[in-house]
This record gives C-alpha cells, structure tokens and sequence, in this order.
C-alpha cells in the first residue's frame, strides 16, 4: 500500500495540539492554521446514538483523501496540510476527523479546509453504522446536503 | 481473474466481502453486474434495481460502462458517509 505520510486511517484518537505541531514543524512561513475536529454526536436524525462504527476500504481511502490533499493544495496557496480519520468502534464525544491546513493567510486555510471537509463527505469510502438504545444497528443513509456541500466548489459556468 | 469486494450494508445484504471470478465474459462492469444480478433478490436489489449503487475500479470511482481487465479490483458499496 502507498505510503501518504499526510494522510492517516488510524482505530486510535489523535492529540489535535501534537499534529497542529507537526504540521507546522519546519514551516516559519504560516500565518495561519486551521483545524476541523469532527466528533461524534449521541443523537441522528432524531433517535438516540449508544456507539458508531466506521468501516472503510483499505487502499483506496488513503488514494482518496490524498487526491482531495492535492486537489486543496493545487487550488489555494497551502504550506502543509493534514487529514486523519478513524476507523473501528467510536462512543459518542469521540473525535473522529482531523483536517488541518496551514498558509501564510487566513483565507487560504479556511477554504480549504471546508473544501477538503466537504470532498471526504461525499467522497472517501467511509461507512458510519450507528447503535440504537434497543441494540439496534442501523447503516447511516447520505445526506443530499453533503452532496450540494461538495458541489458549491466546482466551477462555475459563467 | 477479477477480485470484486462489497463494502457496508451491501457486505451484509450479500453474505460476502469478497469473491473472485473467472473474466470469463465481463467486458464491463454491466456485464459482471447482470450476472451477480441472476443470483437473487438480494443482489438484484443492491446491484441492478438500485440508483445509488456506487462502483470503483482500481480503487477509483467507476460506473456500469467502464471497461475491465484481468486482475482488476471491482468494488460495490452504498454511498459513503464517513467524516
């Protein structure tokens, strides 16, 4: 499997004030870092949340978030930039995705973290299954707001 | 051969996560899918009847016309909803 040191699928939590550090590590040209923490919440689309189980297909996630990390840094003026996702068993509260991005601007980062955001929505193979109360399993359906989320960012005909 | 996977809830409605099959007659992903298709209900729920069927080969997104070569990786899996 190829090896993207920027991009990690990991069944562990992560520290966000070691990998901001490490994003900024040999870097004294940043003026800005942004980061997005998604954590998981303890309800969905009205019903009560006991656990979340995130499956993926090995390989092609990581080509996929590296592609949407390339694509980010080819659209804004990016010095580094860093996207984890777990994977496995999560409680609600657990983080479950770091994006974070550095520039010399303000600007550049915020966009491009929320486009990065938005591009592993609707397209990194990631499957979320939810724990009802009663024990039940339930399968996460997309959401259509993810779609149009995503398509805000392509271009537009003039 | 080809290596074909299911992810998610089509791993589970389809009993398998994996399979090989022969190339055999598979000159696209159209092809293979009416094939899994005859093999019952389930699989002509989640491959045939279904508009949200998500297709990768290689592990790069695909759809039903794409073209496939022995030792491809095909996939089939639901829309994702990771993040």
């Amino acid at each position: 499997m190829a090896d993207f040191p920027f991009i990690k699928v990991q069944a562990d939590d992560f520290d966000l004030t070691t990998e901001v550090k490490g994003l900024r590590e040999g870097h004294k040209d940043i003026g800005a870092v942004v980061a997005f923490v998604g954590t998981v919440r303890d309800i969905n689309e009205g019903e009560d949340i006991c656990a979340l189980e995130l499956e993926h297909y090995p390989g092609m996630t990581e080509k996929a978030l590296e592609s949407i990390r390339l694509q980010a840094h080819e659209r804004w003026p990016l010095q580094s930039s860093l996207i984890i996702h777990r994977i496995g068993q999560m409680q609600p509260c657990d983080q479950i995705v770091l994006v974070a991005v550095a520039s010399r601007h303000r600007e550049a980062a915020f966009e491009a973290a929320h486009f990065i955001m938005d591009y592993l929505k609707t397209n990194a193979p990631f499957w979320k299954k939810e724990t009802l109360p009663d024990g039940e399993e339930k399968w996460v359906d997309a959401r259509i707001s993810d779609k149009e989320a995503e398509a805000k960012w392509l271009p537009k005909n003039p | 051969m080809l290596d074909i996977l299911y992810f998610a809830s089509f791993r589970e409605a389809l009993g398998q996560s994996q399979e090989q099959l022969p190339l055999a007659s598979y000159k696209t992903v159209s092809c293979l899918l009416d094939d899994l298709a005859t093999r019952g209900d389930a699989w002509q729920h989640a491959l045939s009847a279904n508009p949200n069927l998500q297709i990768a080969v290689n592990q790069t997104i695909a759809d039903r016309s794409t073209q496939l070569n022995a030792g491809d990786e095909v996939a089939f899996f639901p829309p994702v909803t990771g993040g």
